[in-house]
């Protein structure tokens, strides 16, 4: 023990007696800094041991704390509350909110647009809009918050379209100016819809070169307009005000029942018209400009009877219609396409809570809000079928409401010219229980499903945050490894453990466990690049192994039994599996021999085609068999040493035992050893599980990371761990899509630690079991 | 019969299923490792260049004859039906077809660099000695004879290709090409270190400007100063300009006039070609030489044309000081952690509970890791390190987006658990009599913990280091996030003050596997040098296991005396 001189440096001064009489002045001083040292070493060894703990518990605590934000319902706080007095009695017909918050329009009956200052209510602007002398506004219909274009129906039966805008600057120390004005996109000539009749009721969409208006007259005549920019070489050259427009009108009268509400959808091709009994009939309304006939594609009633349909708004996309009813019940609906035959559906209900007096859609995210008669406002997100906030706000229900265009601040207008302005933070209302893990029926699809799509080029896209297929193809993945890893890593382990000689175990061991420290990349690597082209030229090869194996190896076997003694003796036991190397090894050469004329005459010679073409199986290059093998073979070495860990530490008494009562060596491991061994070689399954659902590169390179549910073997899957690989350097810090990708993270975390936790705990059972033999 | 019944009864059967796991097991990790090195360590090998002429039929008219120049790479097996449909009339009477897949070079005349043959229609194949091959710095390898070699336009050597013992064009050739790589040197010397100082002196006077700004304490004379320094860093720079012209002009002198295949014929400036040789008439000797010539390359340079060619350098040295980085974070820390747990903590149910907490970590998901370091280290820890230190910089981030340092922490955590875990270990196995003895001769507990236990565990925590480097050195799925490119501009080390920079995004071997396999244009001629890349990784990362291993043993074996 090379320790002791070291030791025998420091003076001995432990007794209480040697202390007392040798303790000169400075070794007393020595003996206090020591123990000094001992107590701060001590102490700092606590701290930083403690530390380290913490950091990783940090971990825990930190991806929670990303994710809770998802679950957060939303804050309403209110800003200002003023009253505007010039708004007379007159009605509002709309009400919006600048992009900044700073300034809100409100355009009035009068034909006025007073812009103001949210902060108190100042009056910036008023404009008047371009209204003919002597009529007067009977109508009112908005495109989008987003374009700010709306239209007027006037009592001559003309319509006015115009856009409400900002013109924005930054003036000195940029400071940022924002000067209201109303544009006039198609010109401040009005369209013609009546002569002489007021416009009862008006829809409006319009694009850059085309508009579409639908109305009704006092009368109760359906009509419609179409106005697109005439198609001359000079009208190129003109600004859009300044060009002309070729304008049709035609007459629904008579194909569908008296209306009382009308809308166009964003393409401009259907017409939904309400009847005063809530009744909704659809056209297509593109045959009336193609010399077609117009006739009801469906028909729905829009609520339940006794129920009055309050307000009708279009979702942010315009495909869902949200309409309000006075019990208080928010439907969504949108158009679905089955066998050719559109029909309306509604897709889900909220609940506002009493009757909806206003509604008003977001225009960024799939978000609406509503306010019903007893002041109480709600928001709510259609996709994750989630009310995000339910507050009383207001003492009265409001005349009207705007949201503002990233839904951080809404408006009410109520009583006489009163406003009250409320800030929003509602950050991650696309997120609910429903949303993430079951089935979800998104805009443009038949019926619910399952899908993981989390952004696209369009703004007015639905995100679909379904943790389901990542999950499902997460355990596909897992399960498909287990299927290779489990016999072979447990058969194998079984083996080494009991059987194998001690000198071959001692080589076999390390080799094994090597292969668990093979990067997993270069694992990934190998099964895209070289086992995927190999498994799908060499299938049917791939299938006659794995029937040809156990066989041979049985024949093997059985022929080792029936040699002569003379040889049998030459090789102990516990020498089976290096026999059967050689064994397998040409019968796995044999195999892929004879693959080649059995697929000739029975798959055409190719059975990658037969498989796709007469089958009817999808087959992908990378798919669940490559991953299969691949992470198969990375999980193998964690079981494997595990469970020989279970098996070899079974106590011998045990076994001898067994044989001792004459009990065959199979005897003894069927009844004595795996019994004992189980909960062990249970314990390694579940580990190698935990790391088959972990694990990253393999899959990433090995599938082709499509987001499927589907069981088969020939296609591929995304899981959870490659999908945030793959997601998460490209999405943007604390949005939505960001914070799931974090819980994904979590849900890894915790499903993992818990099985692995489960694993060690057995574990750990069963050693104190075994030392207690 | 009766003896196939008592041969299962016995349960014989069962135990040799269980022997063939085994046996299987052991194939797929000798066969896995074979296959790595073959395909890693084949691609040095100088391949022979094989001329042949190519007859294909064609569905009207007579057969395409054309002449073929390359490297035999792989061949399969195809049925004619596949054959067919891709456009070949074959005869279906033959169900299937070989083909080979050539690598005839020559990109920027070909289109691609390889092309499928079946190998029927091959004729006259012939490996003529005067073939040459040039490893290009674009446009891949060069497959072709030499006619002309050029000085300044006027012809200095000329051979006949037709003649394979004509030399005199190539034996011109080789010193021009001699010539050309040392005045590539010294262009590659210029513009990477000098210019890159000039560069980055610049960019840290810009930085310091903005920071007097910042501070409000840019006073005329400080920003004089620093305008005086930038003025004479860009007199510098004019200088190494024209310097850089001058060597430019001087490397573009040679050119050489090639014959490709069918008789094309094509001008290469001897300044493209990295290397350049004759396969076919190379004996062993020579072709060893150009093979430990490739290997050195492959071990030592830059890579070339988006990773697919050249060295890995710098994946190696990024992997190396990532690694040694997170060996300074994570020893210390597991060390005290396992300490703590072992010397210090109460024995009870809490730290039981904690000990397997940690054991479970290391079973944690190594993605989680990469997540929680995008999240806390880049986004969290180091926007406000930016705030704090680095306001001139911004809105570039410094230490606010991925990089060294971020990697290292991370995988310092990813890592910390194997330490602990396996120090524990060694904590565990030294005799409870020795720390007694040292107590009893009035030791403080830190002075045993230091003089006696710490010393007789150190082969445990070397232990947990190098099975924590071995992890560290293949995980590539954190790294993704938290800081490995596909090419990084620079070193994380170089001469440039403050000279180790943990601010720098760094080239990693394994990211390197992943990227370069996937995600490059050209797979196929990427491929061969992945295989290598990939067996360089796992050489390194079974060498550090083992000697893990041989430490372990060689620990155990000295704690069974103790115990005696």
């Amino acid at each position: 023990m090379n320790e002791q001189p070291n030791l025998s440096n420091t003076p001995v001064a432990n007794t209480a007696a040697g202390a007392a009489l040798a303790a000169s002045a400075a070794t007393l001083s020595r003996r206090k800094f020591r123990h000094l040292k001992d107590k701060v070493a001590g102490v700092s060894i606590a701290i930083g041991g403690l530390g380290v703990i913490a950091a990783v518990l940090l971990i825990f605590l930190y991806l929670v704390y990303e994710v809770m934000p998802l679950f957060r319902s939303a804050l309403i706080q209110e800003v200002s509350e003023f009253r505007i007095d010039s708004p007379h009695s007159d009605e509002v017909l709309h009400l919006a909110l600048e992009e900044r918050l700073e300034v809100a329009m409100r355009l009035g009956a009068n034909g006025e647009a007073i812009y103001f200052d949210t902060a108190n209510g100042n009056v910036i602007s008023r404009i008047p809009l371009a209204i003919p002398p002597g009529s007067s506004i009977s109508s009112f219909a908005l495109d989008t918050d987003i374009s700010g274009i709306f239209a007027v129906g006037l009592s001559d039966g003309h319509v006015l379209i115009a856009q409400y805008d900002y013109d924005i600057s930054f003036g000195e120390n940029n400071a940022r100016q924002v000067a209201p004005v109303i544009h006039y996109p198609f010109g401040e000539d009005t369209f013609e819809l009546y002569n002489n009749e007021p416009v009862s009721k008006l829809s409006v969409r319009s694009s850059t070169s085309e508009l579409m208006l639908a109305g009704t007259s006092s009368s109760g005549e359906i009509s419609l307009l179409r106005a697109r920019r005439e198609t001359s070489l000079l009208s190129a050259f003109n600004a859009p005000s300044e060009s002309a427009w070729e304008t049709e009108l035609t007459t629904l009268t008579g194909v569908l029942p008296p209306v009382d509400q009308l809308y166009l959808d964003v393409d401009r091709r259907w017409l939904f018209a309400i009847g005063t009994s809530g009744r909704l009939s659809m056209v297509d309304v593109r045959p009336a400009f193609f010399g077609g006939t117009v006739v009801i594609e469906n028909e729905v009633a829009l609520v339940e009877s006794g129920r009055r349909i309050t307000e009708v708004n279009f979702l942010l996309g315009g495909i869902s219609l949200l309409v309000g009813d006075s019990a208080g019940t928010v439907a969504q609906w949108f158009l679905v396409r089955r066998d050719g035959e559109y029909a309306i559906e509604k897709v889900r209900e909220f609940d506002a809570g009493g009757s909806v007096v206003a509604m008003s859609p977001e225009q960024r995210r799939k978000n609406f809000i509503t306010a019903n008669d007893q002041g109480y406002i709600g928001i709510y997100n259609t996709t994750a079928h989630r009310e995000v906030v339910y507050r009383k706000l207001l003492d009265v229900a409001p005349k009207t409401l705007a949201m503002s265009a990233r839904g951080d601040g809404v408006i009410f207008e109520h009583g006489d010219g009163e406003f009250s302005f409320w800030s929003v933070v509602n950050r991650h209302p696309e997120v609910s229980w429903e949303a993430l893990w079951q089935e979800v029926w998104y805009e443009n699809y038949q019926e619910p499903e399952y899908i993981w799509q989390s952004s696209a080029a369009n703004n007015d896209f639905e995100p679909k945050y379904s943790l389901a297929p990542l999950a499902f193809g997460t355990l596909k993945a897992a399960f498909y490894a287990m299927l290779l890893a489990a016999p072979l890593a447990v058969c194998g382990a079984i083996f080494t453990g009991y059987f194998m000689a001690g000198k071959m175990r001692r080589n076999v061991k390390p080799l094994i466990e090597l292969m668990e420290a093979l990067p997993t990349v270069v694992l990934g690597f190998l099964a895209g690049l070289w086992l995927a082209p190999f498994l799908e030229n060499n299938l049917l090869g791939v299938f006659s192994l794995l029937i040809v194996t156990p066989l041979s190896i049985l024949l093997a076997a059985f022929a080792w039994t029936r040699l002569p003694e003379a040889i049998r003796f030459h090789v102990p036991d516990g020498w089976e599996a290096a026999l059967l190397v050689p064994v397998i090894v040409i019968m796995g050469y044999v195999s892929f021999l004879i693959a080649g004329p059995i697929e000739m005459v029975f798959f055409g010679g190719d059975m990658r085609s037969y498989i796709t073409n007469d089958l009817g199986i999808t087959y992908d290059q990378r798919n669940a068999m490559v991953v299969g093998f691949a992470m198969g073979f990375a999980v193998i070495p964690t079981i494997f040493s595990i469970a020989e860990d279970a098996v070899f530490t079974v106590p011998k008494q045990l076994t001898y035992g067994s044989l001792a009562l004459g009990a065959t060596p199979w005897q003894t491991l069927r009844r004595v050893v795996l019994p004992t061994a189980s909960p062990g070689i249970f314990s390694a399954l579940m580990i190698g599980m935990g790391r088959a659902v972990g694990e990253t590169m393999i899959v990433l390179m090995a599938t082709g990371n499509t987001p499927i549910m589907d069981i088969n073997i020939f296609e591929g899957m995304r899981t959870l761990a490659a999908n945030i690989a793959v997601e998460v350097p490209e999405s943007e810090v604390d949005s939505t899509h960001y914070r799931i990708l974090f819980l994904a993270a979590l849900v890894l975390f915790m499903f993992t630690f818990v099985v692995n936790t489960l694993a060690e705990i057995i574990r750990q059972r069963l050693r104190r079991k075994y030392s207690t033999i | 019969m009766s003896t196939f019944k008592k041969f299962f009864e016995s349960g014989t059967p069962w135990i040799w299923i269980n022997a063939g796991a085994v046996a299987i097991s052991v194939i797929m990790t000798v066969g896995l490792l074979l296959l790595l090195a073959f395909n890693g360590l084949s691609h040095f090998w100088p391949k022979d260049i094989m001329f042949a002429n190519y007859s294909q039929p064609v569905t009207e008219g007579e057969p395409l004859r054309r002449e073929v120049v390359g490297e035999r790479v792989d061949r399969e097996h195809v049925s004619a039906e596949r054959i067919i449909s891709s456009g070949i009339p074959v005869s279906d009477s033959t169900p299937l077809y070989e083909r080979e897949l050539i690598k005839i070079g020559n990109r920027d005349l070909n289109g691609s660099d390889f092309t499928w043959l079946l190998t029927d229609y091959l004729s006259d194949i012939s490996y003529p000695n005067n073939l040459t091959t040039f490893e290009r710095r674009e446009w891949g390898n060069f497959y072709g004879y030499v006619q002309e070699v050029k000085e300044a336009g006027s012809t200095v050597a000329q051979s006949d290709p037709a003649d394979p013992n004509d030399t005199r064009a190539w034996e011109a050739l080789e010193q021009r090409i001699e010539r050309a790589l040392s005045i590539h040197e010294q262009i590659e010397d210029l513009e990477k270190d000098e210019i890159g100082e000039v560069n980055y002196a610049l960019e840290r006077l810009r930085l310091q400007r903005r920071g007097l700004e910042l501070r409000g304490t840019a006073t005329p004379e400080n920003l004089a100063e620093i305008n005086a320094e930038e003025a004479s860093w860009e007199a510098n720079y004019e200088v190494l300009q024209s310097r850089l012209a001058d060597l430019y002009a001087q490397i573009d002198r040679d050119t050489v006039v090639m014959t490709a295949m069918n008789d094309e014929v094509t001008e290469i400036s001897v300044s493209e070609i990295v290397r350049a040789f004759q396969p076919n008439g190379m004996h062993i000797g020579n072709k060893l030489v150009v093979y430990g010539q490739k290997l050195w390359e492959f071990l030592s340079d830059d890579p070339r044309e988006a990773n697919t060619e050249g060295g890995i350098f710098p994946a190696i040295f990024g992997t190396v000081t990532m690694v040694l980085l997170m060996s300074i974070f994570v020893t210390p820390f597991g060390v005290v952690a396992a300490v703590y747990l072992r010397e210090y903590a109460r024995q009870g149910f809490i730290t039981r509970t904690i000990r397997i907490a940690v054991n479970n970590l290391a079973g944690v998901p190594s993605i989680v890791y990469g997540v929680f370091g995008l999240g806390f280290f880049i986004y969290f820890l180091g926007s406000e390190v930016d705030q704090a230190f680095y306001p001139e910089a911004l809105p570039a981030p410094t230490f606010g987006t991925p990089g060294m340092l971020w990697a290292s922490l991370t995988l310092a955590l990813l890592t910390v658990p194997v330490v602990i875990v396996s120090t524990e270990e060694g904590l565990a196995r030294i005799p409870r009599s020795l720390r007694e003895g040292s107590l009893a001769l009035g030791a403080t507990k830190f002075e045993t913990l230091w003089r006696v236990v710490l010393p007789m565990a150190s082969p445990a925590m070397m232990t947990g280091l190098i099975l924590a480097v071995a992890r560290a050195a293949g995980e590539v799925a954190p790294l993704m996030l938290v800081g490995v490119v596909k090419l990084a501009p620079a070193l994380p080390v170089n001469a440039n003050y403050p000279y180790f920079h943990l601010d720098q995004k760094f080239m990693h071997l394994g990211f390197h596997i992943y990227d370069v396999g996937f995600q490059s244009p050209n797979v196929e001629a990427a491929r061969p040098l992945v295989f290598a890349t990939a067996l360089l990784l796992v050489v390194v990362i079974a060498l550090l296991n083992q000697l893990a291993v041989s430490i372990r043993n060689r620990l155990r074996e000295k704690y069974k005396q103790l115990d005696m």
